[in-house]
């Protein structure tokens, strides 16, 4: 666990800067966009008359310079305080908070999806390189990848909502159903089916053939010949010599995946009218709410990096390799 | 001395559509013999090692004839065992070494799994691994290039195989490492009766422990017999040549005095 | 030239060569076979397909011509694809050269920012940009190459640090080739087959990725693309559920084309590589 604690640690000291560099950036965007934090709440009151308009930019500090604005913003965020929603007419963060849970179902369950599916089809199809069922695999997997997710989920709805009435066609639960605890679970995650569908199977696709290229690449070395030469049955050659190497790269991409997935679900929620974070994204645009929009942009950055955290974490227990070079034996 | 254990007849092996590895290869290998095979690099001994382990890959097109003795086909692991030259590569990255020697035992042995690691300690003890409790839970990132070899080995013997195959087991190896692992395998072959076929590409090196010497050029069968007849009166003209150019102390200065 | 000839001889590549070939040459003939703005009422509302020989594909519920729709908006995912992927691979190779040969503070520097860049959502900072700046055809070009660039600056830096390095770039200098002889003989058809795929998934990432800003609305408002179709039929979904399927047809075709070809291309590097 050692080895986990310090990979953990070194990663997370070389994301301050980054996420540094991203604080910075959603400031510049707030900058950019037209008007500001008071012409939004004038906005949402209806308007304000020339001497308060001037008092509550003296108030807020958003008369002064570039930089000082900067530092007040700095500090508003480590009080966690992501600013005001003007389409909402609410705090930010609380907005974030309530809608984030849904699209972690979301993208939870998508991952979990795309992961133990792609990866058992592509051990399939790499277990045989260049066989029927293999080459199969590799084009269909092709062709799905390349399906844009919220055009699947049109399909999807088209076919299992409205012709076959399997799964309902959007939302996150039965609307005003009045049930509890698991029954409600269950209503939500028969909600969720599609949505995780439309947006899990692509990365299935992906990782089905990450998966097989893997497989292809750990296949060729020396230490898969070695274990035909020792007669193991075919089924632990696989499994236990070939698959757990091409793992590894599997993993490392479920990191490099997590931002593309939340950007993902922006569309997804959208077909699916699931009230999530990706919703709310595009809410903001709507509504050209700039610092909602902004709060999401950075909301984003931190569940990516935690993400990628945990990757790292995974990844350095799977690879006895990682972190090797800080202690060695003779 | 105990009869043959197998003859390869014409035997002729090519990778998909190039030219012949091994060509019209006619070669008896005794039961409990030390045979080394020498030749070069593409002279086709790795490929003959790899066609008599059954290891070809699927493009290898095979002519000619590979009769083992009492008819039945070998297994290997159970009746073959392989060590590679590069015993980092051939160890699985990503698993304990424990594993990688017991699971032989488990699979041919029909011991479970507490039984083959306790089977395999006693065999990294065999092979003179240092510390075997520690190493059978080590990865092979860990061990040096010598002990990884010894890992190899005993993962090869571990079935307790009638022959085993070693392609150029030393070459990647320092020197005194070298011979070390040499005595090793000569020692652990006479003990269990093995048969031992080791390639190499240097003669000198199995001059010390080989019964018979074959020597390989460009995918042809230059010469076989004896050891000490090859090595004293060698037939062929290739053979004179390779004994002739090996280096040792003895050797005269290469660079700077004229011949 | 003979690169050609070997890529058409795989079975990816020539699937890839066939579908990328129809979708340009439907880019091209658009305004041809087309001339009248596909989004101008054409006909009859709602019209299904295959029923009246004027309108092949049907029409959609305002009576615009689906098949001019299909198209014209080739044009616009060819042309949003290849634009986006050129100025991400230009602005990427640009910062990661300069990455990879500064060094030191400004390299770090750099490679952080290309991190912040790469944390962010792509799709998310597209959204951003469109929003802040408003929708037209060249906002969306370079809000997808803002997700884009990151990528080939990765690879442009790499590649600088290992050139610097490689065994036969000092043999080369050795012998005494030229700087430029290195490059282009030794250096570039390395770097070429990283360069190729990569460029692959951008074009077919900016593709999709603009079809899904127009299906959110967020695409330039005066031309038609195959997402804002796709947006137009899902109101019909029950009814003319074809207005929806046959433009994500389109979409499909270009993205799985760009795959084959970059497939087809990297077999047929890998080919002459190895007889090499």
């Amino acid at each position: 666990m050692n080895r986990a604690f310090r990979l953990l640690r070194r990663r997370a000291i070389s994301s301050i800067p980054v996420l540094l560099i991203v604080v910075v950036g959603a400031f510049l965007l707030l900058e950019a966009a037209p008007g500001d934090a008071v012409d939004a709440y004038l906005l949402s009151i209806g308007g304000g008359d020339p001497a308060l308009v001037q008092a509550l930019r003296e108030s807020y500090g958003l008369d002064q310079s570039l930089p000082a604005r900067l530092s007040l913003y700095l500090s508003a965020l480590a009080r966690l305080d992501l600013g005001w929603s003007v389409t909402f007419g609410r705090p930010i963060l609380d907005l974030i908070l309530e809608r984030l849970p849904n699209t972690l179902w979301l993208m939870g369950s998508a991952v979990a999806l795309a992961f133990t599916l792609g990866s058992a089809l592509g051990i399939i199809a790499g277990a045989r390189p260049g066989s029927v069922r293999d080459r199969l695999l590799s084009t269909g997997s092709l062709a799905l990848y390349a399906v844009p997710s919220f055009w699947l989920g049109l399909v999807l709805i088209l076919v299992f909502a409205v012709q076959l009435r399997w799964f309902p066609t959007s939302g996150i639960a039965t609307i005003a159903s009045g049930k509890q605890g698991i029954a409600r679970a269950l209503d939500i995650a028969h909600h969720l089916v599609l949505p995780v569908c439309s947006l899990g199977f692509i990365y299935l696709a992906l990782f089905l053939r990450m998966m097989r290229a893997g497989m292809a690449e750990a296949w060729r070395q020396d230490y898969a010949l070695a274990a035909r030469a020792k007669g193991l049955a075919r089924r632990r050659i696989v499994l236990r010599h070939v698959a757990r190497n091409a793992l590894l790269p599997l993993v490392t991409m479920l990191g490099l995946q997590a931002a593309s997935m939340l950007g993902g679900s922006v569309v997804v929620e959208s077909v699916f009218a699931v009230p999530g974070f990706g919703r709310l994204a595009q809410e903001a645009v709507a509504g050209r709410d700039a610092p909602l929009l902004t709060g999401i942009i950075l909301v984003s950055a931190v569940i990516v990096i935690l993400i990628n955290l945990a990757v790292d974490i995974a990844y350095g227990i799977l690879d006895p390799r990682v972190g090797a070079s800080e202690g060695r034996a003779a | 001395m105990s009869g043959r254990l197998v003859t390869l007849r014409g035997l002729g092996v090519a990778y998909g559509a190039g030219p012949a590895a091994l060509s019209d290869i006619d070669l008896a290998i005794s039961a409990g013999e030390r045979l080394a095979v020498i030749g070069e690099s593409g002279s086709g001994k790795s490929t003959l090692a790899l066609a008599l382990a059954g290891l070809l890959p699927d493009n290898a097109r095979i002519a000619g004839d590979i009769a083992w003795e009492g008819g039945m086909k070998p297994v290997p692991g159970r009746d073959i065992g392989f060590v590679f030259q590069d015993a980092g590569a051939s160890l699985n990255p990503v698993l304990r070494i424990g594993e990688q020697v017991a699971e032989v035992a488990q699979r041919h042995l029909g011991l479970d799994w507490h039984e083959a690691y306790a089977y395999a300690r006693d065999l990294l003890a065999q092979v003179q691994v240092p510390a075997p409790d520690t190493v059978l839970r080590a990865y092979a990132h860990q061990l040096s290039g010598g002990q990884r070899q010894r890992v190899a080995i005993a993962a090869a013997i571990a079935a307790r195989p009638r022959l085993l195959i070693a392609d150029e087991p030393t070459s990647a190896l320092d020197t005194i490492v070298q011979s070390e692992i040499v005595s090793l395998l000569d020692r652990l072959v006479r003990e269990a009766g093995m048969t031992l076929v080791f390639i190499s590409h240097d003669i000198a090196l199995v001059s010390g422990f080989a019964d018979r010497i074959a020597v390989l050029h460009q995918a042809r069968l230059v010469e076989a017999g004896p050891a000490a007849d090859v090595l004293r009166s060698p037939k062929a003209t290739y053979t004179a040549r390779l004994i002739a150019s090996h280096i040792g102390l003895d050797t005269p200065r290469l660079v700077g005095a004229r011949a | 030239m003979s690169l050609l000839r070997r890529l058409s001889r795989s079975p990816e590549g020539q699937a890839g060569l066939v579908l990328l070939g129809l979708l340009v040459l439907a880019a091209l003939l658009a305004p041809v076979l087309f001339p009248d703005d596909p989004l101008s009422i054409a006909g009859p509302a709602l019209l299904r397909p295959f029923a009246d020989p004027a309108f092949p594909l049907g029409t959609d519920r305002l009576g615009r011509d689906v098949l001019a729709g299909l198209f014209h908006g080739a044009r616009a995912s060819l042309a949003v694809g290849l634009a986006a992927a050129a100025v991400a691979l230009v602005a990427g190779a640009v910062v990661g050269t300069l990455a990879g040969f500064a060094g030191g503070l400004v390299d770090e520097t750099l490679m952080r920012v290309v991190d912040a860049f790469q944390t962010v959502p792509g799709f998310l900072l597209a959204l951003a940009f469109v929003s802040v700046t408003g929708a037209s055809l060249p906002v969306v070009i370079f809000a997808i190459a803002l997700g884009a660039w990151t990528g080939p600056a990765r690879l442009a830096r790499a590649e600088v640090l290992s050139i610097r390095e490689r065994d036969y770039v000092a043999a080369a200098c050795v012998i005494g080739m030229r700087p430029l002889e290195i490059a282009l003989r030794e250096v570039l058809p390395n770097a070429l087959p990283p360069v190729l795929a990569l460029s692959a998934v951008i074009v077919a990432n900016a593709v999709l990725i603009e079809s899904a800003l127009s299906f959110l609305g967020l695409g330039d408002p005066n031309i038609v693309t195959w997402g804002s179709m796709i947006a137009e039929g899902r109101n019909m979904l029950r009814t003319a559920p074809f207005l929806s399927i046959v433009p994500g047809i389109g979409l499909v075709a270009t993205v799985l084309g760009v795959y084959l070809l970059a497939e087809g291309f990297s077999d047929a590097l890998a080919r002459r590589r190895s007889r090499a």
